[in-house]
């Protein structure tokens, strides 16, 4: 998909904590449309990227400019207006309520401002028949009703995912979507992405390589907060200094 | 989301508030009017906390400035001769409302400890600024000229006349304060309390909405200060000194946090014991002490929550 | 006397994760303990000690009974569960002592006044406070940094679970630390008694001071209770001193009369706000691990 400028242009990324560089100068390109997943050992600073990236951590130096703005000093809400939608590793989501009006809830904040204080905000049309719709599209409709908390775990990562997309991203950034997932709750997650493919921009951190391999355009390989290699799957899989930063590591045949 | 049990229970209480003042004529004892007018104006004080304490999981340990400051935009207006309900009370919301959008705009940028820490600091500043100013009683406090006048239309010297004004404020802050809950605002509060970041990260800017809500509860516990001082006639700082932000947050938590309705019941528990108690001896806080030390470690979910919940309903 | 409340105090929120608004209470039980014993005894060394020791005994009381199950919970409980125990010791008190005020009279050997500076003079006693202070300081940091204790403190405060499986026995460090914390509010308190007056609820006249102290020092850190207590201090003793001539230049002396002490006392609070809006995590936060 050819475009004139990348969706997502993250240029010279640096964050330190203490003594402690996370990561240190990074550059990275995401065409609009593609699938970019980002691996690396532990401790490389995925997490710290996807946390600058979305807003909740401002960056030492560097900047990020999203749908041709410069973003970088834009706080998480604002950024998640423009399109820039994420998931979370470590599953956050509103346990005391229903899956529906989690995903009511995402709608709302893109359906306009909040300060309305007479009618009910979950029986507004508006706001609860796009949210069954999103959690139909990732396989939770006939879910909608339960309390958030009881929710298996695989059903709360796809609850997640939902919310993420209820608020009409133009880039979905996904920390470990099938973290903590078996192998079943993982292969419907991988198909529902799949899904996701050609509608979104996707970032995608993940350990499971089974995972990368079947929904990435591209790979970008982060060690020690650099990126090391970037490239199409093929081309990581014969990269020599791959091989060599995941010696030890569940090693891409 | 409410059961048999509650509604019956929150109808029952309303009509017996309702009918106190009949209880009173007829048995005699002004006193009852009294009290449980008292009751409920703290009522009112304490629902207006559950709104940033219990939905919004805000613990404002300052909530009693802002019933210093509806009294003293009585007291003071009084004092010059301003004696109009409808310039002293809107007043008295208005000034509360803006001092807590104030205390809130610099008490939002922290979380948890500091927060308590520093809502506590600022409301005992404002008592510091009471205790000061001589010309307004320092810490003698001042007295109410008048009670305040509503043009003929309602004489609140009359009892019971007071006391249904009191009630109906108490209903209609009920009423008001359910549909609010449940609005688009209401559920930003609840979520935003639930579960912060997620809000950030789905786009909502929380501080605002968070500082309306302080200031929200702000107007209305000036509202309670307003009311609080027309039915003592009589004012001193010591309204605004933190142990009675505690009080408040007693009555909330005895009551049933984040219920709304909760907290009424805890006010009437609150102010009974209390009536209770001190007859039995002066020195019945150490009994309320432990007691409440004790409801916080076993009965945290309150009197509202001893009522059975009602399943959670489909849709 | 700020640093020692704010140490005591921060050292119990920042490795125990727990807010203690009785903390005052336990200040107010070692003046009364140190007074009483004075006026039994006539010495202030029983004093001293009888004050430490008794009130190190009833903090560790108080958290065997009521404060342990309060570390998993939130804040809220342990505001609303520590604020129940300020109204039973403001009572308990008054119900021993009475309502009134007691005095106590500076130890004679600490009364007089030394030479600081050439000219200046300054009350022997409070010389002796602040002395003490500065060692306590040195003492925490020492133990803190230094010693195997400090250690497992440190390490406690990070992360509590790891430590328990380590094999500490993790209550017993936690009860050991707090009774540190009464200890230092013990010494506050014994202290205090000679230039404070002793009254029931003079626990919280000085704990709101020692919450804005380390909010602006930063929550946590001994180093931030030190610095904060001393900018309070500071602030506090200059703002009542120039204050009102300042105003009085400016809006007249009357005036100036009825708001330069209101202004005064509302200095430290301003200046936390401006703290707070400018740097929340305060001047040293303790970089949690």
């Amino acid at each position: 998909m050819p475009t004139a400028e990348p969706l997502l242009a993250v240029r010279g990324l640096i964050k330190r904590f203490g003594g402690l560089v996370a990561t240190d100068g990074i550059d990275l390109d995401v065409a609009e449309g593609e699938t970019l997943a980002v691996i690396g050992p532990n401790g490389a600073g995925k997490t710290t990227l996807i946390g600058q990236l979305s807003g909740d951590l401002p960056p030492d130096a560097g900047s990020i400019r999203f749908a041709g703005v410069d973003v970088t000093a834009l706080p998480a809400p604002a950024r998640s207006q423009r399109g820039l939608a994420r998931s979370f590793q470590i599953t956050s989501i509103f346990r005391e309520f229903t899956a529906l009006d989690n995903v009511a809830l995402a709608v709302q904040a893109h359906a306009g401002h909040s300060f309305r204080f007479w009618t009910p905000a979950f029986t507004e049309r508006a706001l609860r028949e796009p949210a069954r719709a999103t959690l139909e599209r990732v396989g939770l409709g006939a879910r909608a009703d339960v309390v958030a908390g009881t929710l298996a775990h695989g059903e709360q990562r796809q609850l997640e995912i939902a919310m993420a997309l209820a608020t009409r991203p133009r880039l979905l950034l996904l920390d470990e979507p099938v973290a903590g997932m078996g192998a079943d709750e993982s292969q419907r997650m991988v198909r529902l992405l799949r899904e996701l493919r050609g509608q979104h921009t996707i970032v995608l951190v993940e350990h499971d390589m089974d995972v990368v391999w079947a929904l990435a355009d591209r790979i970008a390989v982060m060690v020690y907060g650099r990126v090391i290699a970037c490239g199409t799957p093929e081309a990581i899989r014969a990269n020599a200094e791959v091989r060599r930063a995941y010696l030890g590591e569940e090693v891409p045949a | 989301m409410r059961s048999r049990a509650r509604v019956l229970t929150l109808l029952a209480g309303l009509l017996a508030l309702g009918l106190v003042p009949l209880v009173a004529a007829l048995t005699q004892q002004p006193f009852y009017l009294d009290l449980f007018r008292r009751i409920m104006i703290f009522a009112i004080a304490a629902v207006s906390l559950d709104l940033i304490l219990g939905f919004g999981g805000m613990v404002s340990f300052g909530h009693a400035a802002y019933l210093g400051i509806g009294a003293y935009a009585v007291a003071i207006p009084a004092f010059y001769g301003i004696h109009s309900g409808l310039v002293q009370w809107p007043l008295a919301m208005v000034l509360s409302g803006l001092a807590a959008l104030a205390i809130g705009a610099v008490s939002l940028r922290t979380s948890g400890v500091s927060f308590i820490m520093i809502t506590l600091a600022f409301a005992q500043m404002l008592y510091y600024l009471g205790i000061s100013i001589n010309a307004w009683g320092a810490d003698d406090g001042m007295r109410l000229a008048r009670r305040s006048q509503f043009g003929g239309v309602l004489d609140l010297t009359n009892g019971y006349v007071f006391y249904y004004v009191v009630f109906g404020l108490l209903l209609t802050l009920l009423w008001l304060g359910n549909r609010l809950v449940h609005a688009r605002f209401g559920v930003v509060i609840r979520a935003a309390r639930s579960n912060e970041p997620r809000m950030r990260a789905i786009g909502f800017s929380t501080f605002r909405y968070k500082l309306a809500a302080f200031g929200i509860a702000g107007a209305i516990g000036g509202l309670a200060g307003a009311l609080l001082t027309n039915q003592t006639e009589y004012l001193t700082p010591s309204y605004m000194h933190w142990t009675r932000s505690g009080e408040i947050m007693v009555m909330v938590i005895l009551g049933g946090i984040g219920t709304l309705y909760g907290p009424v019941l805890g006010a009437v528990a609150f102010l009974l014991l209390e009536d209770v108690l001190s007859a039995w001896t002066v020195h019945w806080q150490v009994v309320l002490g432990p007691l409440l030390v004790l409801v916080v470690l076993y009965a945290r979910r309150g009197l509202w929550g001893l009522l059975p919940e009602a399943r959670r309903a489909d849709g | 006397m700020l640093f020692l409340m704010a140490a005591g105090l921060t050292l119990v929120f920042g490795i125990m994760n727990l807010v203690n608004l009785a903390h005052g209470s336990l200040y107010m039980v070692g003046a009364y303990l140190a007074t009483a014993a004075v006026t039994r005894t006539g010495s202030f060394l029983a004093a001293v000690v009888f004050a430490l020791l008794g009130t190190l005994a009833i903090g560790m009381l108080m958290e065997v009974l009521a404060l342990r199950t309060l570390y998993e919970r939130d804040h809220l409980d342990q505001v609303l569960a520590t604020f129940g125990l300020i109204l039973f010791f403001n009572e308990a008190v008054a119900i021993v002592w009475g309502r009134a005020a007691l005095f106590t009279a500076v130890p004679s050997a600490l009364s007089g006044h030394i030479q600081v500076l050439p000219g200046i003079r300054y009350p022997a006693y409070r010389a002796v406070i602040i002395v003490v202070g500065l060692l306590v300081a040195l003492l925490l940091y020492v133990v803190v940094t230094r010693t195997r204790l400090g250690m497992l403190i440190r390490a406690g405060a990070s992360n509590r679970t790891m430590v328990g499986a380590l094999g500490v026995n993790i209550r017993l460090l936690y009860t050991v630390v707090f009774g540190f914390g009464a200890a230092l509010a013990a010494l506050g308190g014994l202290m205090a008694g000679p230039i404070y007056t002793v009254l029931p609820g003079m626990g919280e006249e000085i704990l709101i001071q020692v919450f804005v102290v380390i909010v602006i020092g930063g929550i946590g850190s001994i180093r931030g209770a030190l610095a904060g207590a001393v900018v309070v201090g500071m602030v506090d003793t200059l703002g009542r001193a120039f204050l009102r001539p300042m105003l009085s230049t400016i809006i007249g002396p009357s005036a100036a009369d009825n708001a330069g002490p209101a202004l005064a006392s509302m200095l430290i609070y301003i200046l936390m706000a401006a703290v707070l809006y400018f740097r929340p995590q305060g001047l040293f936060p303790a970089l949690r691990g």
